[in-house]
């Protein structure tokens, strides 16, 4: 299992990863963790003419906040996200979801860019970004262009990205004030890619109803799938018992007919579905902040 | 990290790349697929890491890469250029003392064909450099990331759990 | 008998520090200078004819040295060897090195390139084409015993390899007038050893003095050795197989003549240069053999008592493409189905049927796995019936202690009788109970469904023939410096041999097991043995070291004798001296009576030097070696051949949950009390069980090799075919029962294989137990959480 022959490039700058990659359009591939993309490579089922390395590209190394979302860059590490202070404090649904990834020996190289730009329907990154609405940033020579989750993912593999064109940048939102928040998997061992999984975000209004809500689903179809319908039925409940059976029931709807593989038919993937949702959106609303309780808190400040 | 001022921008399929390895330096002309599994095997003749999988499930490869735990085999030899790698032929000292986590693997039987241990003896290291005081769970937890066929972990486990504790021992020496 | 002091002792192992640096010695670690490197090109079809084979574009890449299709091995184009014949075996079939016309699973070798590096010979095969005729598959035992089934090999009426019976006692007699009948279909599934080694070889032709030597990561280079010299018309003495340091075997490795141990030194002899051939984890999951696929149709009759009458057990065994191994993995089931009972009339019948998967050779457990979930689901089911506990049926059924030696009345895989030697299984249940408090577990269990949790205890007791022939040898000399040198024919691939066989020999020579050195699988140092299988190496060559440390000793005493004049009965050794008792002063170093019984013209060193000086009996007249004293130094040869096997038992105990939502299900506790009669390491003995649960809990839950219909397998991975982690694998507590063995001079059973054996029928017993309120009765393995929903649901309908 050795990767077949390639041309490799290692550039410094981004301006001339880019420049490669316009030159070689539908025959260069990026490599920036390799722990999705070298496997591929050692089985020969992938296999580039050239590969461009942007592992020395400082400019894209960065974990920045920004108004309204936490951006990071395209070699920043998956480890590294995890132990940030930063990060752990103000998007600790992004620390909770990166800590199903692997184990900790591929999340020190892997990326969090780089899982997205992987797009496994079965990861659980391009999943949170679908959740939270959020973007990445697309750069060839020619300019740039910012690109939505749910546009980004296109199928089993497959991105919205051109042939010229990397991704450089992920930018998740932030968790609105008092939202209450959780991931959960249903995973055959600790590590391994998930048969299904859902980041949930629900934000509560003041009379402790739901205002909002956020749930996508991994593992259910080709590409991660933010469960609208799902979300809709949950706005002005209070999340009792009722409406998780409600939501549970509609969720296994969103299961593609053709997700069966050797592990999970589709119908137990429906059952699975069905059960997490309940548990997800029972673990997201357990852990909003109450109106009350802020109330309490300012009364007491 | 050594600087280095070769134009990376060109495409290439053979690269000359010097690398650190267990603190010595080596100098090598390398075909820029060659894995660093097999660059540290064959190359440099450091035998001790094994190779079990090639898609990075296992753990066999694991090295340690500029201080972290990685899977050699998802790397390429050309990536280390510039790098500092660390194999399980670092851990003993010069004077060949065992290192306080292999003395322990000796001590608990946390072997029997050896060949995933220089992969689990890395994670290890770094595990514990993270965590020096983690619970059984924890250690379970963490060491679902190197597969053994021979030893049902049980006694790994033991072992890590008092390597733990004489390197806890030995940095509060130290201090 | 003299008091041990080493055996029974938890020794710390010898080669660890070796392997804990990394300085191990495996294959692949061995470089030799201008070494060319091999890859296969294997079948992407399950069954087709070869049309065409198109090297010339490989064969133009720059490195490559050599391309070979069948067409180019001449006479050593022969099916391998039939390993284990046996009369019922009557369509036996094996493998070309390199399929010619056919290939019959996907996997097969076509093409073998030997380039300058792996990387260029990987894209060598790359550019081989093969133009493939497809052809229906044979995908399962279903389609295989089908009337009118496509055949795996076109001159094997119904894909039937061996159809054998054997039968104890009259169970026609007993089954029409017995008060409870039941029939049921259990189903065992493929699984794989996975060492994390890989195989491999490396070849080395030496045309100056005609010797090929051969790296194998094997359980048995002494047959290779034997085998290779034939097909190469070499000498035997010409020929070395060494099995260096090797990273698990569990039975993949005791499969020999791998096509790729025929090809290789073939390359190596044709080119002239070191070949070497590393199998990767891809090739490793369609070409390295696997095993454990059954379909059980079983009948079974016992009383109102609980006590089983007679069983009638009709199976189907599935080979896979061919059948190197003979039939050793279902006579192993049909002869283990008995179990710990009483058990006087019994029906047995199997048909081995080809399928086009990889061929079927013996894994951990060997044919036992499925034996025991048969038998295991009968008890169960026995209780279930008369509302009985599961521990109190099995109980009413044991064979009792003094019922020893027990013949089954089947002939076993060594074809002797199925006779066990010793055990006291109720004895094992006992304490089995005592580790998981199994009294109190319905209170715990009827807490828990109050909460709605489901909490099950499964149990699952085996016997396990072990130690079995044809023989081993082992040779122990010691050495000048006192130093004890012992070589064997059996293999190690983690069982400490190193360590427990040095322990043996220590307690005979009074010296330290640090001061013994063991050297295992080289055909050059012991010439003559097997392998290590069967759970035999420390029963069958330990015993043998045994003896040839007996001999050594003996002659030592009789050496000290003479140089002391006093009679061999007075003399004693210990702490690396050989004195006399009552007279420690008169005493010599092992070393120095080892110099002393070895009358060279010259002296050197420092023990030599010191013997010189020490006033000893003077010469005698005569010959300087006398004809009594045979042969010059401390050293001899044994060998042991075990008049049978010995039987070895267990009973293994676990706690689980049970997700009845999702299928998932978690061990909370295990438990495995073992008799492998007296144990010369316990801590070696406890890493062995600790490793067999887990490739158990694997193939139980998490390892299942799955095929679809045009014979691919689907799961090629790691990926998707599922080791389990230290996050799987409960902790595991491990009791022992020690009932010595009679057959042997140590007293010892084997232990190898025991941890995996019962582990399928316990899950299954846990399983049942937990989910006795929905009525779910488990009569297939492996399992996994969808299945399990499936079945869950459907006991609901």
């Amino acid at each position: 299992m050795k990767p077949p022959r390639f041309q490799y490039c290692a550039p410094r700058i981004l301006d001339e990863a880019l420049t490669l990659l316009d030159q070689h359009g539908e025959d260069i591939k990026v490599l920036a963790g390799g722990q999705s993309f070298v496997p591929l490579l050692n089985m020969r089922l992938a296999g580039p003419a050239y590969i461009v390395d942007i592992n020395h590209i400082s400019e894209l190394h960065y974990i920045e906040t920004e108004d309204g979302y936490l951006a990071i860059g395209a070699i920043a590490r998956q480890r590294q996200i995890e132990r940030s202070v930063l990060v752990q404090e103000k998007h600790p649904l992004l620390v909770e979801v990166i800590k199903h990834i692997g184990h900790m020996q591929i999340r020190n190289r892997g990326t969090v860019v780089g899982s997205i730009a992987h797009a496994d329907p079965a990861a659980e990154l391009p999943a949170l970004l679908t959740c939270l609405n959020g973007e990445v940033l697309a750069q060839s020579i020619h300019g740039e262009r910012v690109i939505k989750a749910e546009e980004f993912f296109t199928g089993y593999l497959t991105t919205a990205l051109e042939p010229g064109e990397m991704l450089t940048e992920a930018r998740f939102p932030w968790i609105p004030p008092r939202a209450g928040w959780s991931f959960m998997e249903f995973a055959r061992r600790a590590g391994d890619y998930a048969l299904v999984g859902a980041a949930a975000v629900l934000t509560p209004a003041p009379d402790d109803t739901c205002m909002s809500a956020h749930i996508a689903y991994l593992g259910v179809a080709g590409s991660p799938i933010r469960a609208h319908a799902v979300e809709q039925m949950l706005v002005g409940t209070t999340l009792d018992q009722r409406a998780l059976d409600a939501a549970a029931e509609a969720a296994r709807e969103i299961v593609s007919e053709d997700m069966s593989d050797v592990h999970a038919t589709v119908e137990y993937r429906r059952t699975l579905t069905a059960e997490l949702t309940k548990r997800v959106l029972k673990a997201a609303w357990g852990r909003r902040e109450r109106q009350e309780r802020q109330e309490q808190q300012r009364g007491e400040g | 990290m050594l600087e280095r001022d070769d134009d990376f921008s060109q495409c290439v399929e053979e690269c000359e790349i010097a690398v650190i390895v267990n603190g010595h330096r080596y100098e090598r002309t390398v075909p820029v697929r060659l894995l660093l599994s097999d660059f540290l095997r064959h190359d440099l003749q450091l035998t001790g890491t094994h190779v079990g999988c090639e898609h990075g499930v296992c753990g066999c490869c694991t090295v340690l890469f500029n201080g972290e735990a990685v899977r050699s085999c998802l790397m390429l030899a050309v990536q280390a250029d510039g790098m500092a790698v660390t194999t399980i032929e670092g851990m003993a000292g010069t004077n060949s003392e065992l290192h306080p986590i292999q003395q322990a693997f000796q001590e608990k039987h946390g072997l029997q064909c050896g060949f995933c241990t220089p992969g689990i003896i890395m994670s290890v290291h770094a595990m514990l450099h993270e965590h020096p005081d983690p619970t059984e769970k924890e250690i379970r937890h963490e060491l679902s990331g190197n597969i053994c066929r021979c030893t049902g972990y049980q006694n790994i486990v033991e072992a890590v759990k008092l390597a733990a504790e004489r390197l806890r021992e030995q940095h509060m020496e130290v201090e | 008998m003299m008091a041990t002091r080493w055996f029974g002792a938890p020794v710390q192992r010898q080669e660890d520090p070796r392997l804990l640096r990394g300085q191990g010695s495996y294959v692949d670690d061995i470089d030799l200078p201008e070494m060319l490197h091999a890859a296969v090109l294997r079948s992407t079809h399950a069954r087709a004819r070869i049309l065409n084979i198109d090297t010339s574009a490989a064969s133009a890449l720059p490195g490559v040295h050599l391309v070979l299709t069948a067409k180019d091995l001449g006479e050593v184009l022969e099916p391998s060897p039939l390993l284990v014949p046996h009369h019922a075996l009557t369509q036996p079939r094996t493998q070309l090195p390199l399929a010619r016309d056919e290939v019959r699973y996907v996997g097969e070798a076509v093409a073998m390139v030997v380039a300058d590096s792996r990387y260029i010979a990987e894209d060598a095969l790359d550019l081989i084409e093969v133009e493939y005729e497809p052809f229906p598959v044979v995908h399962s035992l279903e389609v295989s015993s089908a009337e009118s089934a496509p055949l795996v090999h076109a001159d094997v009426p119904g894909n039937v390899a061996a159809h054998l019976v054997q039968s104890v006692g009259d169970p026609d007699s007993i089954f029409p007038s017995a008060p409870h009948v039941i029939h049921e279909t259990l189903l065992m599934d493929r699984g794989a050893a996975m060492p994390m080694e890989c195989r491999g070889v490396l070849a080395r032709w030496d045309a100056h003095d005609g010797t090929l030597t051969c790296w194998i990561s094997t359980q048995g280079p002494i047959p290779i050795r034997n085998g290779l010299a034939a097909i190469f018309h070499l000498p035997e003495h010409k020929v070395r197989v060494i099995a260096p340091d090797v990273g698990g075997g569990f039975g993949t490795k005791i499969m020999m003549f791998y096509a790729e141990e025929v090809l290789t030194p073939f390359a190596a002899m044709r080119l002239g240069k070191p070949i070497k051939w590393i199998e990767d984890r891809r090739e490793h999951f369609i070409s390295a053999n696997q095993e454990r696929s059954q379909l059980h149709e079983v009948e079974y009759a016992f009383d109102d008592a609980g006590i089983l009458l007679a069983v009638r057990d009709r199976f189907l065994h599935d080979t896979g493409a061919y059948t190197p191994y003979g039939i050793i993995v279902p006579i192993i089931t049909a002869c283990t189905l008995p179990g710990p009972y009483r058990l006087k009339h019994y029906y047995s019948e199997f048909t081995v049927l080809y399928t086009n998967k990889v061929p079927v050779s013996p894994y951990r457990g060997a044919g036992r796995p499925h034996a025991v979930f048969v038998m295991e689901r009968i008890m169960d089911r026995i209780a279930r019936e008369l509302h009985l506990d599961r521990l109190e049926v099995r109980s009413r059924n044991f064979i009792q202690p003094d019922e020893f030696p027990w013949d089954v009345g089947l002939v076993y895989q060594d074809g002797g009788p199925t006779k066990y030697d010793s055990g006291d299984y109720q004895a094992g249940l006992e304490k089995l109970k005592a580790l998981l408090d199994y009294d109190n577990f319905p209170a715990l269990q009827a807490e828990a469904r109050a909460q709605g949790r489901y909490l099950g205890i499964g149990v699952g007791c085996y016997v396990e023939g072990t130690g079995i022939g044809p023989y081993e040898g082992a040779m122990v000399r010691v050495e000048s410096d006192g130093r004890v040198y012992v070589s064997t024919g059996v293999t190690t691939q983690g069982q400490a041999h190193y360590t427990t066989f040095a322990q043996i020999v220590a307690d005979q020579l009074g010296v330290e097991p640090k001061d013994v050195l063991v050297t295992t699988g080289d055909s050059q140092s012991f010439y003559w043995g097997v392998g290590t299988y069967a759970s035999r190496a420390a029963t069958v060559a330990g015993s043998a070291v045994h003896l040839a440390a007996l001999k050594v000793r003996e002659k030592a005493k009789q050496v000290a004798a003479d140089l002391f004049e006093a009679s061999p009965d007075d003399i004693e050794l210990a702490d690396g001296k050989v004195f006399v008792k009552d007279a420690p002063h008169r005493a010599l170093t092992l070393g120095q009576v080892a110099i002393s019984s070895n009358p060279l013209r010259y002296a050197y060193g420092e023990n030599a030097r010191k013997l010189m000086s020490m006033k000893l009996a003077g010469s005698r007249p005569g010959p300087a070696l006398p004809e009594e004293r045979g042969s010059p130094g401390l050293e001899a040869s044994g060998f042991y051949s075990p008049p049978h096997g010995s039987f070895a038992s267990g009973i293994h105990g676990a706690i689980i949950e049970v997700d009845a939502t999702t299928g998932d299900v978690t061990f909370v506790k295990y438990a495995a009390v073992h008799d492998c009669g007296r144990i010369i390491n316990p801590t070696v003995v406890e890493g062995q069980v600790h490793g067999g649960v887990a490739q158990g809990i694997g193939g139980a839950f998490y390892e299942r090799l799955v095929y679809d219909e045009e014979g691919q397998l689907i799961n090629a991975s790691f990926m998707d075919y599922l080791l389990p982690t230290a996050a799987e694998v409960p902790p595991i507590a491990v009791d022992h029962v020690e009932t010595p063995s009679p057959l042997n001079p140590l007293g010892v059973k084997g232990a190898g294989e025991a941890g995996v054996i019962p582990v399928p029928a316990l899950f299954a017993s846990a399983i049942d137990d937990a989910l006795s309120p929905f009525g779910v009765r488990i009569r297939e393995m492996p399992l996994h959480p969808c299945r399990l929903y499936e079945l869950l649901t459907n006991a609901q309908q």
